[in-house]
């Protein structure tokens, strides 16, 4: 594999991570981590459907008039996410009955549409495929991460299978309801990005404005 | 303006790229149509088994042996509501027979007037299928009745079974709904459906009466035995669940049957 595609793949998944540093796809980052096996099924259908679309946006890139270029990617997009969609409901019944309306959200998630339109629009098919498998990993990595926690302290299991034996299953541990309720994943996913930016300095924006007392201004 | 903006091109690309996505999609949804259904047909059957108690947990059975299961210990039976009477026609097929096509039908089903209408369900079937468990002596031992009603987002599909005294529940699953997950989709919920079994549907006056209360309910209260949980963060939810219950057991729906039945029962 050349380092190019490596660069590709890899990046997006720490130093380039479309949720942690661009803040996209937050919106189904909250909704479907109260598990992991969910939040696997989702990544894996982010992964491809951000992949598929790039490659074939990429490929009419020569063809796509630019008045109407987004809807037109929203129209490749959008057929992906239905074809997934139902090919979940064939094969994939009880997963697909979880994430409900989820899947067919996918063609709403900022990451999908913004790397048919920042990566493809300008990129070969191949690249283009890459990129978005790239960013479909660095989507995944965080979804774990956050539903590892969620699922772990709000039902005290992982991928289904009891860790943390609860107070209503007999156990001693009692759940944190938080951890099932969209607000924690805003927590994690704050701290993730908190411990991101301290390690990695360079991710940290610039203010748009600095902050300065009235009576500074006033005596300049 | 370059060429690739003249109005024919656009023109031209949109409808190409729209017949292109359009056949893919029309196309995997058509292959895959039978597999979907026959997917949904089967959470159907593992829920009437569990909501009856015929086997622990359907979900971790194959196919086949749901399939076998249903065979063998589920009689299906169809009921015409306004008499309350089984239907013995040969008309319409039981093991074929779906509401969901019946309330499509002029001849199948009656529109519901709005104040009628507390589940919203609109149009109600004229017959419904109920299915039998019989212990080994030929006697009723579980009756399981479809249930359905609007709750918060969308209309919740599901069964209600009744011991053998037609009178206490033991228990309400429900195999399509699509609220909230996490608040209204608690519905789904083994821990809350468990608080279901055991409830009774009539007071001693023979009066239907069960109800989801919102909070908690009180157990040294008059009427706990027919009072479940709301579920927190869901009184629309919990509502709707309340609405539905109410108008099946009731007089428009299975309680002429259910009488019927009772009085049977005593006769025999």
């Amino acid at each position: 594999m050349s380092q190019a595609t490596k660069d590709l793949l890899l990046s997006p998944v720490v130093n380039n991570n479309p949720i942690t540093l661009q803040i996209l796809g937050i919106c189904s980052a909250l909704a479907v981590t109260t598990t992991m096996s969910t939040s696997l099924v989702m990544a894996v259908s982010v992964g491809i459907v951000t992949a598929l679309s790039s490659m074939f946006i990429s490929m009419l890139r020569h063809h796509i008039p630019n008045s109407i270029r987004i809807i037109a990617q929203m129209a490749v997009i959008a057929s992906l996410v239905i074809v997934v969609d139902q090919l979940l409901r064939a094969y994939a019944f009880s997963v697909s009955k979880q994430l409900s309306v989820f899947v067919g959200l996918i063609i709403t998630n900022c990451i999908v549409m913004g790397r048919a339109e920042g990566f493809a629009m300008s990129n070969g098919p191949i690249p283009s495929f890459w990129d978005g498998i790239g960013n479909g990993l660095g989507y995944g990595v965080i979804l774990i991460v956050v539903s590892f926690f969620r699922e772990l302290l709000g039902s005290g299991q992982l991928l289904g299978f009891t860790i943390l034996n609860t107070v209503n299953n007999g156990g001693w541990y009692v759940p944190n309801g938080l951890m099932l309720l969209a607000p924690s994943a805003f927590f994690i996913i704050g701290l993730l990005i908190w411990g991101l930016r301290t390690l990695h300095s360079e991710q940290c924006e610039k203010p748009d404005y600095i902050i300065v007392p009235q009576h500074k201004l006033m005596k300049g | 303006m370059s060429k690739q903006d003249s109005v024919v091109t656009v023109i031209t690309t949109t409808i190409l790229l729209c017949l292109v996505c359009s056949i893919l999609v029309a196309t995997t949804a058509v292959l895959l149509k039978t597999r979907q259904n026959a997917n949904k047909q089967l959470e159907m059957e593992k829920n009437i088994l569990a909501v009856a108690e015929l086997v622990p947990d359907p979900s971790k059975l194959t196919r086949i042996q749901v399939l076998s299961i249903a065979k063998k210990s589920l009689t299906p039976a169809l009921v015409e509501l306004k008499t309350g009477e089984f239907y013995t026609d040969k008309k319409l097929n039981v093991m074929t027979y779906d509401f969901r096509e019946a309330v499509k039908k002029v001849d199948l089903s009656d529109p519901l007037p709005h104040d009628q209408d507390p589940a919203s369900i609109k149009h109600q079937e004229r017959y419904a299928k109920v299915y039998l468990v019989h212990d080994e002596a030929g006697k009723l031992k579980t009756l399981v009745l479809p249930v359905r009603g609007y709750g918060l987002w969308s209309t919740l599909y599901g069964f209600l079974a009744l011991e053998s005294d037609l009178e206490t529940i033991k228990g309400l699953t429900f195999y399509e709904q699509q609220e909230t997950p996490g608040l209204g989709g608690e519905v789904d919920n083994p821990r809350w459906k468990a608080k279901w079994k055991g409830k009774r549907i009539v007071d001693s006056e023979g009066k239907l009466s069960i109800q989801v209360v919102k909070g908690a309910v009180s157990p040294d209260a008059k009427k706990a035995i027919h009072q479940v949980d709301g579920i927190s963060g869901a009184t629309l939810t919990s509502r709707g669940v309340n609405n539905l219950i109410n108008f099946w057991l009731g007089p428009k729906a299975f309680g002429l049957f259910l009488s019927k039945l009772k009085q049977e029962k005593r006769q025999s």
